[in-house]
């Protein structure tokens, strides 16, 4: 009977990946000072379950990387190393490697095979510094080959060698020792008083070790001599053949086992290291070929299902046109005699509930939780930190929050800017927070949550805050008008100004320029809102508002003369009919309207789209109060029809863009309504009043 | 009545791919994750044979043939370590611990299925 290993070859995948995450996720959690004996213990048994399934499944490239990760993560679980940064640093980096070799199995992606080379050098590297005491990070740096050379199955046999060298000065010894640790795996390196010899487990032949050693040492003194390597010898040979074995107690369970297969376990002579990566079975070295062709093998067992995008979005569209059907229905019987018709509407009524609930169903299926987005920012702070050498403990919240896929994709960017940008300008290094009395490691915070029907993003840190000074100097410089009273938060929006920074060094990680406004325009093409709070000297806060679907929104529709329009709910603060009083004309400003004693700049519906309103006097007609990016306004129309969710249909991709409308949709009877662009409705009123700014 | 077999692993796809060929080879197979997982799957139901990992968390595999040794229905089933130490000392701690054999990862069904057949036909 033969059993097809590719079939479990998805299983694999998936669990490696799911592995190498929690691998990272372990190793950023790390405490450096007082690494726990179970987050070692856990990120050393994820290389051991990788290299225990990439062996079985015959992806030897991953074993090999695993095995040497695998070995230097049992010494410092062993206490026999302690867990250095450097340490840290090349898991990480292995971690990528592993990664990368995965999706070159899975995915037939391109595999960097000098990264490969690279880390396992780098890995074996860090190995030999248990004995040789060389700086670690000196080593880590070093492009190395040793393990490389350690794998035997590159075809060149694998010597151990004893090299005798004279007495030599300490220093020389040291860096003799690590030009020949390049070559292999260096066991033993003495104090240089008296002669030493060294121990190298190499493939290279020893005329380029005597030409190593030359630089430091007279060759005539230098003597070399080989023993075989104990893991190639005729007892572990026999041993691997068999991969197996019974303990003479199977014969007291009254089992015959072959007495040939009982071993010699009593007395443990040699604690040989266990060669598996050469017993790694060669002939499934061409499966993962297989897989490729194989990738969806339909005896994977799974709980969930693969759907393109292009099948889920097709179903909300009809789910779409579902809704407005059922708002056509609602809306014409609405006018039925409810008793004559009692059943007739209850079916309606049921319909509409049913309606909502499948709409919701539908839309949960391109929701995704905000941890999508939140996973890759551990590592990026980490990265980050230690480049500028700040001390940043990051934090988040809310990471099952879920959001429609559309949205999640796009906020990965403006959100990378925005955890940058904290890093680099708002954290700032111990020294300078020690001195202004705050705890060397600074804070940021990523966290999301839902408030009403929007979900809001902030990013905070306890860092440096936003400098206003600075920021008005800048925006003065860039001849940006500024008013003379300014408040903090019109001060905070100038830097959403395009090619506004405030980055006295421009750094390779930020401050070239490109920057917030691209990140602010990002998030107001998703139908979002930025916000920032900041204070000087203990912090910055911006939150990023979202609807939760860019397909449908509660709108509210208005009428103004014989058209009605759509304005999104989220921007609608309140509305109000105003008394004659509270309507002011000031000159060069145009009318306003004072709320609560606040006045609002007023802008009329009618004028921006030149219909013919029923009231052009503001005290008849109704006053909505619309907010966005702090600023609020009134906006005048006829009357306000009622609220409902929409489906919105792009107007770009039907007609073309016009301004002051974000899209359109089909109300229950059947007629298209324009929905309107607040953002852009107030952005008119700074332009010379409502200069028509529809074409 | 096909023979029973408890397999305990933590990985998952080794898991399948032990179950699978073990049922391939009509033998009834319960999966556990871990120790603690095998212990409780033990408890609940005897079965002819225990295949287990060594390094798997919460209970690893010599803490698992230990507790079992000392539950009176487990102490004459045979029990095999699946390992990827084939080391000496890892066998006599096997040994100590109460298996009756080992089987060093990497493994391909055929070795294990012939290795388990030669203990429970």
């Amino acid at each position: 009977m033969t059993i097809d290993m590719s079939q479990f070859f998805q299983v694999f995948f998936d669990e490696t990946e799911e592995l190498l995450a929690e691998k990272e996720r372990l190793l950023l959690g790390v405490d450096l000072a007082n690494p726990g004996k179970e987050d070692l213990d856990a990120i050393f048994r994820t290389a051991h379950s990788i290299k225990g399934g990439a062996s079985t499944f015959g992806f030897s490239d991953m074993a090999d990387i695993t095995h040497v990760l695998e070995s230097l993560l049992d010494k410092i679980r062993k206490g026999e190393m302690t867990l250095k940064t450097e340490h840290v640093d090349a898991f990480l980096a292995a971690k990528d490697v592993l990664k990368m070799q995965l999706d070159g199995h899975r995915n037939g992606a391109e595999v960097d095979l000098g990264a490969v080379e690279e880390i396992r050098g780098r890995l074996a590297l860090l190995s030999q510094n248990i004995k040789s005491g060389l700086p670690a990070t000196g080593a880590a740096s070093t492009p190395g080959m040793s393990a490389a050379s350690l794998h035997s199955g590159n075809g060149k046999q694998l010597r151990k060698l004893h090299i005798s060298l004279p007495a030599m000065p300490e220093q020389d010894l040291k860096i003799l020792a690590a030009e020949l640790a390049l070559l292999g795996a260096l066991e033993h390196i003495p104090d240089g008083s008296k002669p030493a010899v060294l121990t190298l487990l190499t493939t290279e032949n020893t005329d380029e070790i005597i030409s190593i050693c030359a630089f430091m040492v007279d060759t005539d003194d230098l003597k070399i001599s080989e023993e075989p390597v104990s893991s190639n010898t005729d007892t572990t040979q026999a041993e691997d053949d068999i991969g197996y074995g019974f303990f003479d107690s199977m014969a007291e369970l009254g089992i015959n086992v072959d007495q040939k297969l009982l071993p010699q376990v009593s007395e443990p002579v040699l604690n040989l290291a266990p060669n598996v990566l050469n017993n790694a079975p060669a002939q499934q070295d061409a499966k993962p070929r297989e897989a490729e062709k194989e990738k969806n093998h339909p005896n994977h067992e799974s709980s969930s299902i693969r759907v393109s995008i292009e099948k889920v979005d097709q179903l909300i569209n009809l789910v779409g046109e579902l809704v407005i059907t059922q708002a056509m229905i609602e809306q014409r019987t609405d006018t039925l005699d409810p008793i004559a018709h009692e059943r007739l509407l209850e079916s309606v009524n049921q319909l509409t509930r049913n309606t909502r609930d499948l709409q919701e169903a539908v839309m949960s299926i391109r929701m995704l939780p905000m941890d999508y987005v939140f996973s890759r920012f551990p590592r990026m702070v980490r990265d980050l930190a230690g480049k500028l050498s700040k001390k940043v403990e990051f934090i988040t919240h809310g990471a099952s929050t879920e959001l429609d896929k559309g949205l999640i994709e796009r906020i990965v960017d403006p959100l990378t800017h925005l955890v940058r940008n904290s890093i680099d300008h708002g954290i700032e290094t111990p020294d300078i927070r020690l001195a202004s009395g705050k705890s060397e490691t600074g804070k940021l915070s990523l966290s999301a949550g839902h408030q009403g029907g929007k979900i809001v993003i902030e990013v905070s840190d306890d860092g440096a805050g936003l400098n206003r000074t600075k920021i008005l100097e800048k925006a003065k410089k860039q001849g940006l008008d500024i008013p003379d009273e300014i408040s903090d938060s019109e001060v905070w929006q100038l830097i959403f100004a395009p090619g506004f920074s405030t980055a006295e060094i421009v750094t390779d990680v930020s401050g070239r320029g490109v920057g917030m406004d691209v990140v602010k325009r990002n998030i107001t093409a998703m139908g979002g809102v930025v916000d920032i709070r900041s204070t000087k000297g203990s912090g910055t806060a911006i939150t990023i508002s979202l609807p939760l679907t860019l397909a449908i929104l509660d709108g509210m529709s208005i009428k103004v003369g014989d058209e009605i329009y759509i304005l999104p709910l989220n921007f609608v603060v309140e509305s109000l009919q105003p008394v004659p009083d509270d309507i002011k004309e000031i000159s060069g400003q145009g009318r306003v309207v004072r709320v609560r004693g606040e006045y609002l700049p007023l802008i009329s519906l009618y004028q921006i789209f030149a219909i013919t309103p029923r009231f052009t006097n503001p005290a008849q007609g109704i006053i909505v109060i619309l907010e966005t990016d702090g600023q609020k306004v009134g906006l005048l129309i006829d009357e306000l029809i009622g609220q409902q969710q929409i489906v919105v249909k792009n107007l770009e991709s039907n007609y073309r863009k016009v301004n002051g409308i974000s899209g359109a949709t089909i109300l229950g009877d059947g007629g298209v309504s324009l929905i309107l662009d607040v953002s852009a409705l107030i952005a008119s009123r700074q332009t010379s009043d409502a200069e028509l700014i529809c074409s | 009545m096909s023979k029973t077999i408890l397999a305990v692993d933590d990985s998952s796809s080794l898991r399948q791919m032990v179950a699978f060929s073990l049922k391939a080879a009509g033998y009834q197979v319960i999966e556990a994750v871990d120790g603690r997982d095998g212990l409780d799957k033990a408890k609940n139901q005897t079965v002819d044979l225990v295949l287990t990992d060594q390094n798997m968390p919460r209970m690893d595999g010599l803490a698992l043939i230990k507790a079992l040794r000392e539950i009176q229905s487990y102490q004459r089933v045979p029990i095999l370590m699946l390992t990827t130490e084939s080391s000496d000392e890892m066998k006599a701690q096997g040994r100590a611990a109460g298996a009756n054999g080992w089987l060093v990862k990497p493994f391909d069904p055929q070795r294990l299925i012939e290795v388990v057949k030669k203990v429970i036909g």
